[in-house]
């Protein structure tokens, strides 16, 4: 076991399946120095430019060029310097990248992983701070996962460059340096599709990811000492696809669910989350099915104070919890 | 009969090759034909075809190795896919959206070629796409140490959208081993050259990118086979990538569902089949002694026979499973 | 307006600028050079996030600013173009209120990251991060202004790195099929954060791929202001008069890291930097001035006063202006019904 944080973690899958796999390479923006947050440090000096390689500035060429590489022989890693720059190449990802290989009845496989750090918090402004999962996760014929511990990070980044499909892999910024957690310095995997009840409960099932994942803990923790109320936190881990069974499960045994998410509330991944389970769960629901996420407004305004009042923190889905409860 | 050797132009070309291009155009021009007359009797719902275009497909696409160089053709390539091995039959089948059609059991839209064995990579509509592709996959090859090359097609509307300028730069600084091929027609659907580019030859904008850019009069097969063997040598010599800018022009409408009598006038259309390029080789190959008429006949039957065979094939073959629909949108763990 | 004796010697050109113009000029490159300072010095004391510095390309960004006329022409800049900005009238008071994210920015209100510019009536237009989205937008004022029979030039700034996305070349190919009043400036630094310039493009010159589009292009020693601004003074004649855009492809060097959150040590050697320091346009210019008898040690160092006492007001200033109100952070998502 090693004590790493997610930034490390992230760092290790890379390196570690690089040096198992002489197929991968890793592709994009300052890669060969290190990264603009050091997910790459030290890895073109092991690996070669070849396989740690700078790109120009160029989003869809980033994509579509990791596509055609992934035809012949090799598997890349297409790093995009942050979710936010991901949109020039939103016609490659889904045009060609998850449409290959259905619309050559699956006689082309496209097996490219896209990491990009995203979320807010950070004082990003509006183009350092976006959450685009409900874009992707919107796509047939890609997956999505949402990353926002060191275990987390490693084990999932490890599934989705193994995995025959695309997947994209979000890793939330904030949580980068956020703790150190003991992760195996082992060869491990974490399947992609199934969530972590992160805290036990009875009385609310709060369904979230990402860094609203660290977030919700606090809140429930606070509640709990206030007046008991006792709530179940899952940490989704993937949006696409989604541990749905695990998720209904906790709404049978809590009858109250409350979905949080970081990203505009409107079409929202956590919109699709409320709309199954109304849909599959109904008979287990003693409440509306409630939601905190941030206001449908540019996500996220530089300034400190503006930042702040948008998005969703521990008082604002602690507020949201006393909301359930009270119904 | 004149030796092939001796003739000047024939590229190093036997006899035998030098009538596989003829064949191969002759095939293209007949499966596309065949293909509009299916969409005009309702058969097909769609139809998108490349005549005209026979000398600039067929040209470049002989400069491969079939099965180790990779083509990531576009819409009209038939031209491409029929001289890299793909058949009218898979093509016929195809149009008529066949389960058992290669190219995407009748998922895609027809001439939206595919097919692993022959490395013809699946391509999709918005244009374009397809060249950060093709210098991903000449990427590839060069960090594996291969000596393959990939060659990718657009038309001269193509060379507007912004993937091209990347693909362009990517390939030029990473040396890759890709051809690019601009089969400029004139006409982006209905818009006019001169309204898409302030230049006339767009292969100029080649050395912006570090790698030489040449213009080919693309109605001349075997100007074309010269400039796609250069390419091809220079790109397996590790020199990295060439654009090639054939200029011919499309002697039908876009598509089945495009007039063109809106914006071009039937004497220009007149003016330009005079040019075709089949005919223009069928006197060449005369002229040069290379083949009689009579030899030249006998390939068109054969091409004629080829095209009535797939199309009898691919009209009783079945539809896909409509439960198939949901089949290959994840590739199987 | 022109004042004093113009000072020419056959040896320099100073392109019909008069001594009191020579010296605008470099006052707006001292003045950008200390603004690019200071906000590098008050994010090191924790006073602001994030700080994009211009120091280096204040020949570039003052030379072309120049040849603009504020207010008519537009500019769609990027994130640091500090001097330029300044050198079309943006106060220090307005650049360091984006410093601090306060209310009456006017830039964003404190929306949008520092150097992230935007002045209506100044007609620069308000930047996104993501690169070279701008310059789309600045084919477009230019051909709206082309439309309505206005001598409007449109100007917009991108660096090395700016210069391979999709959108640079869609753009290019617009402006030179509908001959629009644009130019294209690329301030080359050679490096994009860490990626040198031989990464991102296998040509020496990007200028040279302006011929792909039919129009000039034009490589320039953006460290020299009087070169860099007889490249802009031509490129905006052109312009107005009809005859389309220009590209100019300014070679200049980032004297700093590419932000605040940059440790350039990593990608580039002491040498180089100091090499490129020693070819700096402040220093170069200075040199030309006295030379030309414009400037002297008593002239320089009244300039440099004046300079500070306008960086020092501009960070009281901005300092204790207040943060914007948290409400504000839900307003303008849609235009507001009166």
């Amino acid at each position: 076991m090693a004590e790493r944080n997610m930034i490390e973690a992230v760092h290790d899958a890379i390196q570690e399946e690089m040096r198992r796999d002489p197929s991968i390479i890793i592709m994009g923006e300052d890669v060969g120095e290190g990264g603009v947050f050091r997910a790459t440090e030290g890895l073109q000096k092991e690996f070669g430019e070849d396989r740690v390689m700078d790109t120009p500035l160029a989003e869809a060429a980033i994509v579509g060029v990791a596509l055609g590489a992934s035809l012949n022989g090799i598997r890349p890693i297409a790093e995009i310097q942050f979710a936010d720059f991901i949109h020039p190449a939103f016609d490659q990802i889904v045009s060609e990248v998850a449409r290959l290989h259905y619309r050559s009845n699956g006689t082309w496989t496209c097996p490219v992983t896209i990491r990009t750090p995203y979320g807010a918090g950070i004082h990003g402004g509006p183009y350092h701070s976006q959450s685009i999962e409900a874009f992707y996760a919107h796509v047939p014929g890609l997956k999505v996962v949402c990353v926002a511990t060191p275990y987390d990070a490693k084990g999932l980044l490890k599934s989705a460059i193994r995995d025959p499909n695309p997947v994209m892999v979000l890793e939330h910024k904030k949580a980068y340096r956020l703790f150190k957690q003991e992760i195996p310095e082992d060869d491990y995997t974490i399947p992609i599709g199934v969530a972590e009840v992160r805290r036990e409960g009875t009385d609310i099932s709060l369904i979230t990811y990402g860094m609203m994942t660290h977030h919700s803990l606090k809140a429930a923790e606070a509640i709990e000492k206030e007046d008991g109320t006792s709530v179940e936190v899952i940490d989704l881990r993937s949006v696409k696809p989604w541990d749905k069974e695990r998720v209904l499960e906790s709404v049978k045994k809590t009858g109250k669910v409350l979905v949080v998410y970081e990203d505009n509330i409107t079409g929202g991944f956590g919109a699709e989350v409320s709309a199954t389970i109304a849909e599959e769960g109904f008979d287990y629901l003693d409440a509306p099915i409630m939601r905190v996420a941030s206001p449908d407004v540019p996500i996220a305004p530089y300034a400190g104070v503006l930042e702040e009042y948008i998005l969703p923190n521990p008082e604002k889905i602690a507020e949201g919890i006393r909301k359930l409860a009270a119904y | 009969m004149v030796s092939v050797k001796e003739v000047p132009g024939a590229m190093g070309l036997g006899k035998e090759q030098l009538l596989d291009l003829y064949y191969k155009m002759f095939l293209a021009r007949t499966v596309g034909q065949r293909e509009r007359m299916l969409n005009r009797m309702g058969k097909g719902p769609f139809a998108v075809t490349g005549e005209g275009h026979e000398a600039a497909q067929v040209g470049t696409a002989y400069a491969l190795t079939p099965g180790k160089d990779w083509a990531l053709p576009y819409y009209r390539d038939i031209g491409v896919a029929l001289t890299l091995g793909m058949t009218a039959r898979d093509l016929l089948l195809a149009h008529l959206s066949r389960a058992e059609a290669i190219e995407s059991g009748g998922r895609n839209m027809p001439s939206h070629f595919s097919h692993p064995q022959l490395r013809i990579v699946s391509g999709s509509a918005p244009v374009a796409t397809q060249l950060p592709h093709a210098v991903g996959v000449a990427l590839a090859a060069k960090l594996r140490g291969l000596d393959e090359v990939a060659i990718t097609y657009v038309g001269d509307g193509g060379t507007s959208v912004g993937d091209v300028h990347e693909a362009f730069n990517f390939a030029g600084v990473h040396k890759c081993p890709v051809i690019f091929v601009c089969e400029n027609n004139q006409y982006a659907i209905s818009v006019k050259w001169s309204e898409q580019s302030a230049v006339q030859d767009v292969a100029l904008r080649a050395a912006g990118y570090g790698f030489p850019g040449v213009t080919v009069d693309g109605n001349d097969v075997l100007a074309v086979y010269s400039a796609a063997r250069e390419a091809v040598d220079r790109a397996r010599r590790g020199e990295g990538a060439t654009f090639i800018e054939a200029k011919t022009y499309r002697l039908v409408p876009h598509t089945s569902d495009d007039d063109d009598r809106r914006y071009r006038t039937a004497e220009e259309v007149a003016e330009w089949s005079k040019k075709d390029p089949l005919v223009r080789y069928k006197a060449w190959l005369e002229e040069h002694g290379v083949a009689s008429a009579r030899e030249i006949e006998a390939l068109q039957t054969r091409a004629l026979e080829e095209v009535d065979e797939a199309t009898h094939y691919a009209e009783s073959a079945p539809p896909p499973d409509p439960a198939s629909a949901v089949l290959h949108v994840y590739a199987d763990e | 307006m022109a004042r004093g004796r113009v000072v020419t010697s056959e040896k320099i050109d100073t392109v019909g600028l008069s001594e009191d113009q020579l010296l605008d000029i470099y006052y707006k490159m001292k003045l950008g050079r200390a603004m690019g300072e200071r906000q590098r010095l008050l994010q090191r004391m924790g006073k602001g996030s994030i700080t994009y510095s211009c120091e280096g390309h204040e020949g570039v960004q003052v030379g072309m600013a120049a040849a603009m006329t504020p207010g008519k022409d537009w500019l769609f800049p990027y994130y640091r173009d500090t001097a330029f900005v300044l050198a079309l009238g943006m106060s220090p008071r307005d650049v360091l209120m984006s410093f601090f994210a306060r209310g009456g920015d006017i830039n964003s209100g404190g929306k949008n990251m520092p150097s992230h510019f935007s002045s209506v009536p100044l007609r620069i237009v308000s930047e996104g991060a993501p690169v070279a989205t701008q310059v789309p937008h600045a084919v477009g004022a230019a051909l709206a202004a082309k439309i309505r029979g206005l001598d409007e030039v449109a100007v917009t700034t991108f660096g090395d790195g700016g210069s391979s996305p999709g959108d640079v070349h869609e753009s290019m190919n617009f402006a030179g099929v509908h001959k629009c009043p644009v130019i294209f400036l690329c301030e080359f630094n050679y490096f994009a954060i860490s990626v040198a310039s031989r990464k991102q493009m296998a040509v020496e010159n990007v200028a040279i791929r302006a011929a792909g589009y039919g129009f000039p292009g034009v490589t320039v020693d953006g460290n020299d202001v009087l070169a860099m601004y007889r490249a802009a003074k031509e490129a905006v004649e052109r312009a107005r008069a009809g005859e389309g855009a220009t590209f100019i492809e300014a070679k200049t060097y980032r004297l700093v890291p590419h932000s605040s959150d940059d440790d350039d040590k990593r990608y580039r050697t002491a040498e180089a930097l100091e090499a490129a320091t020693k070819n700096e346009p402040i220093a170069r210019f200075a040199e030309t001035l006295r030379k030309l008898g414009a400037l002297d040690d008593s002239k320089d160092e009244e300039i440099t006063a004046r300079v500070k006492s306008e960086v020092d007001d501009a960070t009281e200033w901005a300092e204790t202006e207040p943060n914007p109100t948290p409400e504000e952070a839900l307003r303008h998502v849609y235009v507001e019904e009166k």
